[in-house]
């Protein structure tokens, strides 16, 4: 049976590409701001474009910074997208000013450093050993990028050495950034896989996957 | 790893048809935007850009309904352009599934919409669209030697261009398209001087567009400083294709997708 995959819909970004890409990954979707049904569905994916203070009160004002915490404390699989990923970090400091993320990460979302500054366009990621959201692509694939802000560092302690640790895929734009997290049913992309072509597609299909084997 | 340099075909959509002709085979249609999008996808293109040319605000609709089939079969980056005047504009075409819009004469009759459409939806989804000239002999001439022209180049507006990418820069814009209205049609290559001028000054990334002819005229264009390059008729016509063009930009050790 095909997972039932909800977007949540929170006045952030262009979901058709977005919905059309998971549908082709073999998911039902539906696009929502309905809590139950973010609650309920196979998998959440959290999109999000533009600024981190705006998507973080768009998140807050549809309660989803609780949903996603009641979602990941049952096991249940969450994609942040972009923004949608930045919002899981503690905070976001854009313009000097700082705002608060959802906070399932610890760590600060930041101004690249870099010459060319928004970062976009196509780039490679570093993908550690055993990650199951980029199984299939290859060491050389590129990803679409579009943003002016990221995690620069990592910060989470794995809670204890029986659990498995996050697995963080790295990419550089004047300096390395956070470009993926896979942490339990947390995962999250910098990059747009949506827009990423055929690699994206198998981005999303191993999501798709992974929420399927659950 | 750096950032790939992308190439970016441009198709004229009027009314929701390819205009200016488009000369593929294998296409059942030709003049649909939506199939020729999925067969620059196919062929290579890192993104795709349609410029609206429709004359009539009735016919927009169309445009809406071309961007949205668009977007829901190619998984390539959008941006569309073409008499984006207001925040709604940009809201409509983005709601559509485009995911970056391009603005180009209504900014410069009023430069504050560029921070408008900054603030609403982030400069990521604002491509600033300047269609550049040398400042004819006879004309006032500008700081750079460059100015800003209006309906297809024909009218120039005596703001330096150079000074006006700098501004939209910080009024917000998170790309500019740089088009060259000496070289467009040309064939002879892209004005390189134009772009290191605009390069020197601007931190957001660069678009070449306008006299690409030949596939040796696209690293160059690099070399001085564009992050993009955008060509159309050298492409609809199958002058050469993006993999040609790809395969001379990585063979002059430029990143390519």
């Amino acid at each position: 049976m095909s997972a039932n995959v909800v977007i949540l819909d929170y006045g952030s970004g262009n979901l058709r590409s977005a919905q059309r890409a998971l549908e082709r990954a073999g998911a039902e979707v539906t696009v929502t701001a309905d809590p139950n049904a973010a609650l309920e569905a196979d998998g959440l994916v959290v999109p999000g474009v533009g600024a981190f203070e705006a998507c973080a009160t768009g998140l807050r004002e549809v309660g989803g910074p609780r949903l996603i915490g009641k979602r990941l404390a049952g096991g249940a699989p969450v994609l942040g997208i972009c923004v949608g990923m930045q919002v899981l970090f503690e905070r976001g400091i854009e313009h000097g000013v700082t705002s608060e993320g959802c906070g399932e990460w610890p760590g600060t979302v930041e101004r690249l450093k870099a010459d060319i500054i928004p970062h976009m366009g196509w780039n490679t990621v570093d993908v550690p050993e055993g990650s199951r959201l980029f199984a299939g692509t290859a060491t050389d694939e590129r990803f679409y990028f579009v943003h002016s802000y990221a995690a620069l560092r990592w910060e989470l302690e794995p809670a204890s050495p029986r659990m498995a640790p996050p697995l963080v895929t790295w990419a550089t734009h004047g300096t390395p950034f956070v470009a993926a997290v896979e942490n339990g049913p947390l995962c999250a992309t910098q990059f747009h896989p949506e827009k990423s072509g055929d690699a994206g597609a198998r981005v999303l299909a191993n999501w798709v996957a992974m929420v399927e084997a659950r | 790893m750096t950032v790939a340099i992308r190439v970016i075909p441009c198709l004229d959509v009027d009314a929701g048809r390819v205009v200016k002709g488009v000369n593929f085979a294998n296409l059942r249609d030709a003049g649909d935007p939506v199939e020729l999008a999925g067969s620059y996808d196919t062929g290579g293109a890192d993104e795709l850009t349609f410029l609206d040319v429709t004359a009539s605000s009735s016919d927009r609709e169309t445009t809406y309904e071309v961007v949205r089939r668009t977007a829901e079969q190619v998984f390539i980056p959008l941006t569309v352009g073409g008499g984006v005047r207001t925040t709604d504009d940009v809201d409509r075409l983005l709601r559509a599934g485009a995911d970056k819009v391009g603005v180009n004469t209504a900014a410069i009759a009023r430069p504050e919409l560029i921070r408008e459409i900054a603030d609403r939806f982030g400069s990521q989804v604002l491509v600033l669209s300047a269609d550049a000239r040398r400042v004819p002999a006879g004309n006032e001439p500008t700081p750079s030697g460059f100015e800003v022209t209006t309906h297809g180049g024909r009218r120039g507006t005596g703001i330096d261009a150079v000074e006006w990418a700098t501004r939209a820069a910080e009024l917000g814009a998170g790309e500019i398209l740089l088009n060259s209205m000496d070289a467009d049609g040309t064939k002879t290559g892209f004005d390189l001087e134009m772009i290191r001028s605009v390069r020197s000054v601007t931190k957001v990334p660069l678009i070449a567009s306008g006299g690409a002819g030949a596939v040796e005229h696209f690293h160059p264009a690099i070399e001085a400083g564009a992050d993009a390059v955008l060509a159309a008729s050298v492409f609809h016509f199958g002058a050469f294709t993006i993999h040609d063009v790809k395969a001379d930009l990585k063979a002059h050790g430029h990143p390519i997708r």
